[in-house]
């Protein structure tokens, strides 16, 4: 009696099973299927993707829409493809994310381990940069730029980046260092320490996974941000993102579709190769602050 | 001269005060316990002494030099933590020499220092691993390795041992005080464990709510607590404190414990404190540690005061090497101490002998002791 109920319930687990394999490979096809378009039809001459099924494999395989996309392809009035933007989004998003990540880092330990009078009104405020719509911004920044005389560079657009990420790394690196003892702090003191020696010799070497999570985090946005990148910048220090939109909405000839595609991957890469080399680090770090150990 | 001075040490967070003018003092090479239950603000005590927190008012002395404003690293002090504090990404090797390292001691020289002090801790073979690789007696090593290596003119332990577990404990201990004997550097000490305290102590210090309730020698403290809390606080078991009257017993007096559905038990006092004869016909607190009061083989032939009366014992716990025995004095259950082998049954009246010379008086409404 009890062994068929639990042969029973030994096939129901496997039916079970199977249906949430199931529905979780259809859930995967339905997410990867636009990657799939993207790849699949920046890989095909542009008279295939005329003729019909966008969801065919190629029949003729070639790199040309990737190199055009690259190199040659029209971007707003000149013909340079996306490679200087690409460059400029580069030039933007490395600083931006360092400063805002070690900026991040320094606010984390003082409103945990150097705490003083008001901090949490401090803290709370810095939170604001994390939840106010960028829009409402734009103006004052577009001033403070020109008053700096940064308007329309790639430097204006590190300042504003790293300016606006820092609610988000502050709030990162304290829930992460609220959590780090303060005994630790304490007795690197009475070893000595300074303030940026304990920072740097006591911290730093322990906060691994916090870095990787604002890292990605700092460098994804910042890489995909259109907003600031076409209100700050101007022809030579337009990034990427700014860029593909100039590229797919260029009026003049024909739209090479598989141009576009091949672009839009380009612009993309960067952030997909950092979650690809660290995501497991950003899933190991956002648990790293609930579960101690 | 003493080597360590508090003098009215003031500390308040906003209106809150934590300590309530302090003072202390310690000769040099002498072991200093502060001691109390949690919130007496003995923590905050050693924080201050080391630096790690400001004070609001008063002044500590290291070596008649005033530290107040000196920031921890140039106090000469060494501090073992409860968590031991170990920097998790380093080698035990690299925790003892980081102190030096910030000081810019030569590598050579500091290596020498770190292999002296791994050989009089035996954790030679352990240099080479992580904090995470040890087990907490080893971690609690390494932490009075760092302590050690500054050869510091004040050593501050808060509470060291209260991580490990009974058996470690008790032989960490034993350790610390064989290395306080051979080192002889002053100790501060912070505990909650009132048999830490004896065992360790030179001096202890009892605190509440950031007042000192009593400062003297472990055997001051234990034989003549200055009010109730001390005499609560210390000892295990704890002194029992029973509610009695002073009596006139001819010239002199006697104490007089009421007890349920029976006669009062009436003891004569041969030499009554001084200011006890102001009790007369007053209720008192009457304190008697077990020990004191015993089965009558077990009874100090040496005391020159010892009452015998019968008792009724409620509850007997032989605890191997003692036993317990539980009687009703004054409405309140009183802990007596007989020899292990004692014949005693629960439920019946047992003769019990009290040593009147171990036995102190309180005054009810201030709680502190009669003189």
């Amino acid at each position: 009696m009890s062994a068929s109920s639990q042969e029973v319930a030994t096939r129901n687990g496997v039916f079970v099973r199977a249906a949430i394999y199931v529905l979780l490979i259809l859930f995967a096809v339905y997410y990867l299927l636009p990657l799939y378009v993207m790849v699949v039809n920046s890989l095909k001459p542009l008279d295939e993707i005329r003729q019909g099924n966008m969801l065919a494999l190629p029949r003729e395989w070639t790199l040309a829409p990737w190199a055009s996309a690259w190199s040659t392809a029209q971007i707003g009035v000149s013909p340079t493809g996306l490679k200087p933007y690409f460059l400029n989004s580069v030039l933007m998003v490395v600083p931006a994310v360092a400063i805002s990540t070690i900026l991040g880092a320094l606010n984390g330990y003082v409103l945990t381990k150097w705490r003083f009078r008001g901090d949490t009104i401090v803290f709370g405020m810095m939170l604001l940069a994390c939840f106010i719509p960028f829009q409402i911004v734009l103006i004052p920044s577009a001033r403070i730029l020109g008053l700096l005389g940064l308007a329309g560079t790639v430097s204006g657009l590190v300042l504003i980046h790293a300016i606006y990420g820092l609610g988000f790394t502050t709030l990162f690196f304290r829930n992460y260092y609220e959590a780090f003892p303060t005994e630790l702090i304490r007795a690197a003191q009475i070893d000595g320490a300074s303030f940026f020696q304990i920072f740097r010799r006591i911290l730093l070497p322990s906060s691994g996974p916090i870095i990787v999570v604002t890292v990605i985090w700092q460098f994804t946005n910042i890489w995909n941000d259109f907003l600031f990148g076409s209100s700050f910048s101007s022809v030579d220090s337009i990034p990427i993102t700014v860029a593909l939109n100039n590229l797919v909405n260029s009026s003049t000839g024909v739209k090479e579709y598989n141009v576009h595609f091949a672009g839009a991957i380009l612009a993309a890469l960067p952030t997909l190769i950092v979650y690809i080399v660290s995501g497991r680090y950003f899933v190991r770090g956002l648990m790293a602050g609930a579960v101690k150990g | 001269m003493p080597f360590l001075e508090i003098d009215n040490l003031e500390k308040s967070f906003g209106s809150a005060r934590i300590l309530k003018g302090v003072s202390l003092e310690i000769e040099e090479g002498g072991f200093l316990v502060l001691v109390g239950p949690s919130g007496c603000g003995k923590s905050t005590l050693l924080n201050t002494i080391a630096g790690l927190e400001s004070i609001t008012g008063g002044e500590i002395r290291i070596n008649g030099r005033r530290v107040n404003e000196l920031h921890p690293s140039k106090r000469d002090i060494a501090m073992v933590f409860q968590s031991y504090a170990l920097y998790p990404h380093m080698t035990v090797a690299q925790n003892i020499g980081f102190g030096m390292e910030i000081r810019g001691v030569p590598k050579a020289e500091r290596d020498k220092a770190i292999a002296e002090v791994a050989q009089l801790l035996q954790i030679g073979h352990l240099l080479e691993r992580k904090p995470r690789q040890l087990s907490g007696g080893q971690r609690q090593r390494v932490a009075m390795g760092r302590a050690l290596v500054r050869k510091p003119q004040v050593f501050l332990f808060d509470e060291p041992l209260s991580n490990l577990d009974a058996k470690l404990r008790i032989d960490m201990r034993t350790e610390i005080k064989r290395l306080h004997q051979r080192m002889g550097t002053t100790i501060v000490y912070v505990t909650h464990d009132q048999i830490e305290a004896m065992t360790l102590a030179t001096k202890i210090a009892v605190l509440k709510d950031g007042t000192l309730q009593q400062f003297g020698t472990p055997a001051e403290i234990y034989n003549n607590p200055a009010n109730t809390f001390v005499a609560d606080f210390m000892g295990s078991p704890a002194m029992n404190l029973i509610p009695a009257t002073i009596a006139s017993d001819g010239p002199s007096l006697a104490v007089v414990m009421e007890r349920e559905a029976r006669e009062p038990i009436r003891l004569p006092l041969p030499s009554p404190p001084a200011s006890l004869s102001a009790f007369r016909d007053k209720k008192v607190v009457f304190g008697v540690r077990p020990e004191a009061l015993t089965d009558l083989e077990g009874a100090d032939r040496n005391a020159d005061a010892i009452a015998t009366a019968h008792c009724h014992i409620e509850v007997v716990e032989p605890a191997g090497s003692d036993t317990f025995a539980v009687t009703n004095l004054g409405g309140k259950g009183v802990v007596a101490r007989l020899r292990a082998d004692a014949q005693i049954q629960p439920g019946t009246d047992a003769p019990l002998a009290f040593n009147l010379s171990k036995a102190v008086f309180f005054d009810p409404t201030t709680e502190q002791r009669i003189v």
